[in-house]
């Protein structure tokens, strides 16, 4: 047995040694050969080619104008710009307005194949006075989680209780409201009803409670209309309070169904 | 093999004899008035050992007054003298004319100062058995030698119940490591198990209000080693340890909803818990004793029913319909065969047992209260658990219940929150989670509410589970 070990052992060394001798002899594999620069395809005769396609000037402030300015040769089918333009002649001139810094493609086609060239169009903010707060962003500039925080509002539950009643029922009316709307305005969000509880109960028996709190908040919301697919739930059971005292106050703003916004 | 069937008679007789003799919880501890005396005076180390006695001191103390299995013989009552060698021992005079038989203490007259046997076996100290030894620093090593004294041996030359030399690292911890050793060799003679190598695995809250963040951490018994398990910066919570104590499996947020997690304790890694989708709640999982299958709470079907799987998600079937919340499914370690766990299925949440198959539910708490948090104890027939019975809404203290019988102790007396039970290996001990303090901190003691420890002071620690 102990002989055997002792083969064994030598045998690994051997192979060892071998193994490092041969990749002594045989050298390293050459590199690979690089590879062919791209050649441009030799133009066809009837192929359109672009003589021109430039933005003047090509750094604005924001709200003021560029002009693009293009012109194809040769034989093309169809000519056009990128960034809602669409088609246009084989020369010509255009003003943009555009609000952030944009890069504009400029398609020909023809029967001797397709050209594209590029323009460049950069934004830059213009200069604010220094102390001047920024005017309150308008209501349709607002982000999901501020529409959400802004018109929804938590649904509180009894102690160790699921139902849905009293106030929590105007609660949830006003929000399943507000929900079709933000979900019409987001198309790809879907929300998420968080179930909560107080610090009394056992922290493993909550998260049963929680869930039970955001699925009954989720079905009033869907018997109101609120699409369903929109809507999913989760429970934090008392692992995410709003605030930790011992008192009836904080108990029952703990004891709630908030909305955020769905991972 | 002499010994082990001397051990395992002598365990059922003394057992056999308790359950006869008194309560429902003579399984868990014994009563005090039996427990022999022990003496455990100081040692003395030289040179550079001497730096790290006092660690040794202290842990080899707590160790064994922890044990539960001995009547501690308070310093003060000890002789002035404390013999640091067997050798030490004088002969008194009258054990020495007087030859007396082996196993009675010998009533002597004469003072030894602490040099004979009978200085410590008469009043006041009245002991039993006492420890000595002496350390020293040999090698760059810590070296304890020690000595477990029996004193009701005539002659002190054979009166060595143990006598043992440890040596571990020049250190507070090598120290420690020895008064482990020394306390394991002397619980384990008397029959009970060591707590030295059990682990604690517990949940550790960090972060802020908003963004709260939770990780699974496991320690030793006296709160030493520390250690960080998860790094998930997510909630992770309601850890379970395997029996053999190698896998913890546990309820993590990181991946949105609440799910199962199974993880390697040696190597960190996830093992792979899956056929999660589809429920909103997969969590409080626990290990069957087998340590193939975990049990765990599902609103697979609505919230939340009892499920049953084997450790990687399959095989995944129902134990109880989700009509009412059901929660913190426990197997019975000894049988395999019930669950202990709680439900709300008739009104606030109590504890209840049934049948590993679903079938003969009975609640066993009598309605009062909340009850939660059950936890075998590792002969299956004893549940610690968390009860407000008698107090408000949320003021948990911990109980023990002899399931079959019904009857209850209260351990804790509303020193803050008590809550999450859970037994150790030894089964005199439980771990828990309490906020006497102020903050939820982890604590430790004897199953008759005794010799409370607090194991945890950094930060705020909860949810323990006592493994191997």
């Amino acid at each position: 047995m102990f002989k055997r070990k002792i083969i064994l052992v030598c045998l690994a060394v051997s192979v060892a040694l071998f193994a490092d001798g041969c990749k002594k002899k045989v050298p390293a594999p050459p590199p690979p050969p690089p590879a062919p620069a791209q050649t441009a395809a030799p133009a066809t005769p009837a192929a359109p080619a672009v003589a021109q396609f430039s933005a003047e000037p090509s750094s604005i402030e924001r709200g003021q104008s560029a002009t693009l300015r293009w012109e194809v040769t040769g034989e093309s089918t169809n000519v056009s710009i990128n960034q809602g333009i669409g088609t246009v002649r084989s020369a010509g001139s255009q003003q943009v307005t555009p609000t952030s810094s944009t890069t504009y493609t400029l398609t020909a086609t023809g029967t001797g194949g397709t050209v594209t060239a590029s323009a460049t169009v950069s934004v830059v903010s213009p200069a604010q006075p220094a102390v001047q707060a920024p005017p309150p962003a308008p209501a349709t500039h607002q982000t999901v989680e501020e529409r959400l925080s802004s018109d929804t509002q938590d649904a509180y539950f009894d102690y160790d209780k699921s139902e849905v009643n009293g106030d929590a029922r105007d609660a949830l009316t006003k929000d399943a409201a507000a929900l079709k709307s933000i979900l019409a305005d987001f198309p790809n969000v879907v929300v998420t009803v968080e179930g909560h509880c107080d610090e009394r109960g056992s922290a493993e028996y909550n998260i049963g409670l929680g869930d039970r709190r955001a699925s009954s908040a989720k079905e009033f919301l869907v018997s109101l209309g609120v699409p369903p697919d929109r809507l999913k739930t989760i429970s934090y059971g008392k692992e995410r309070p709003q605030c930790t005292e011992s008192t009836e106050s904080c108990w029952q703003k703990n004891r709630r169904a908030h909305l955020s916004v769905g991972q | 093999m002499k010994r082990i069937v001397w051990i395992i008679v002598s365990a059922t007789v003394f057992l056999t004899a308790l359950a006869a003799q008194q309560s429902d919880f003579n399984v868990v501890l014994k009563s005090g008035g039996n427990l022999p005396a022990l003496a455990v005076p100081d040692l003395r180390g030289d040179g550079q050992s001497q730096s790290f006695m006092s660690v040794f001191n202290q842990t080899l103390w707590t160790d064994l007054s922890g044990s539960g299995i001995f009547n501690m013989v308070p310093r003060s009552q000890y002789p002035l003298n404390v013999p640091q060698q067997l050798s030490d021992f004088k002969i008194a005079p009258q054990a020495q004319n007087m030859p007396a038989r082996r196993g009675q203490a010998q009533p002597s007259s004469a003072d030894g100062g602490g040099m004979y046997l009978s200085d410590w076996a008469a009043p006041p100290a009245k002991a039993n058995y006492v420890t000595i030894g002496y350390a020293a620093a040999e090698h760059n090593l810590f070296v304890v030698r020690a000595w477990l004294v029996d004193l009701s041996i005539p002659n002190p030359v054979h009166a060595d119940a143990l006598a043992r030399t440890y040596s571990e690292s020049l250190d507070a911890a090598g120290a420690r490591t020895a008064a482990h050793k020394f306390g394991c060799d002397i619980v384990e003679k008397f029959g009970s198990t060591c707590m030295y190598g059990t682990h604690i695995f517990y949940v550790r809250r960090s972060g802020s209000l908003k963004t709260p963040v939770s990780e699974i951490w496991m320690m030793d018994p006296d709160g030493q080693n520390q250690k960080q398990i998860t790094h998930l910066n997510a909630i992770s919570d309601f850890p379970a340890v395997s029996p053999d104590g190698s896998k913890i499996s546990f309820t993590s947020w990181v991946h949105g909803n609440p799910g199962i997690f199974v993880y390697s304790v040696e190597t960190g890694r996830d093992l792979g818990f899956y056929n999660q989708r589809g429920a909103s709640v997969m969590g409080e999982p626990s290990f069957t004793p087998d340590g193939k299958q975990i049990v765990f709470q599902s609103s697979l079907a609505g919230c939340c029913g009892i499920y049953i799987a084997n450790l990687n998600g399959s095989n995944m079937h129902a134990v109880t319909a989700a009509r009412t919340i059901d929660s913190e499914p426990k197997v019975n370690p000894k049988t395999g065969a019930e669950i202990a766990f709680s439900s709300g299925r008739s009104g606030p949440e109590q504890i209840y047992r049934m049948n590993i198959d679903g079938t003969d539910v009975q609640r066993l708490t009598d309605g009062t209260g909340e009850a939660s948090n059950p936890s075998w104890h590792p002969d299956g027939q004893v549940l610690a658990y968390a009860w407000t019975r008698g107090y408000m809404a949320g003021a948990f203290n911990i109980f023990i219940m002899n399931v079959a019988t019904g009857q209850y102790n209260q351990l804790t007396h509303s020193e803050g929150k008590n809550e999450n039970p859970s037994w150790a290996p030894d089964g005199k001990h439980l771990v828990f989670m309490s906020n006497r303090t102020g903050r939820e901190e982890i604590w430790s003691m004897l199953a008759n509410g005794t010799e409370a420890h607090q194991l945890t002071t950094e930060g705020v620690n909860l949810h323990p589970v006592w493994g191997k």
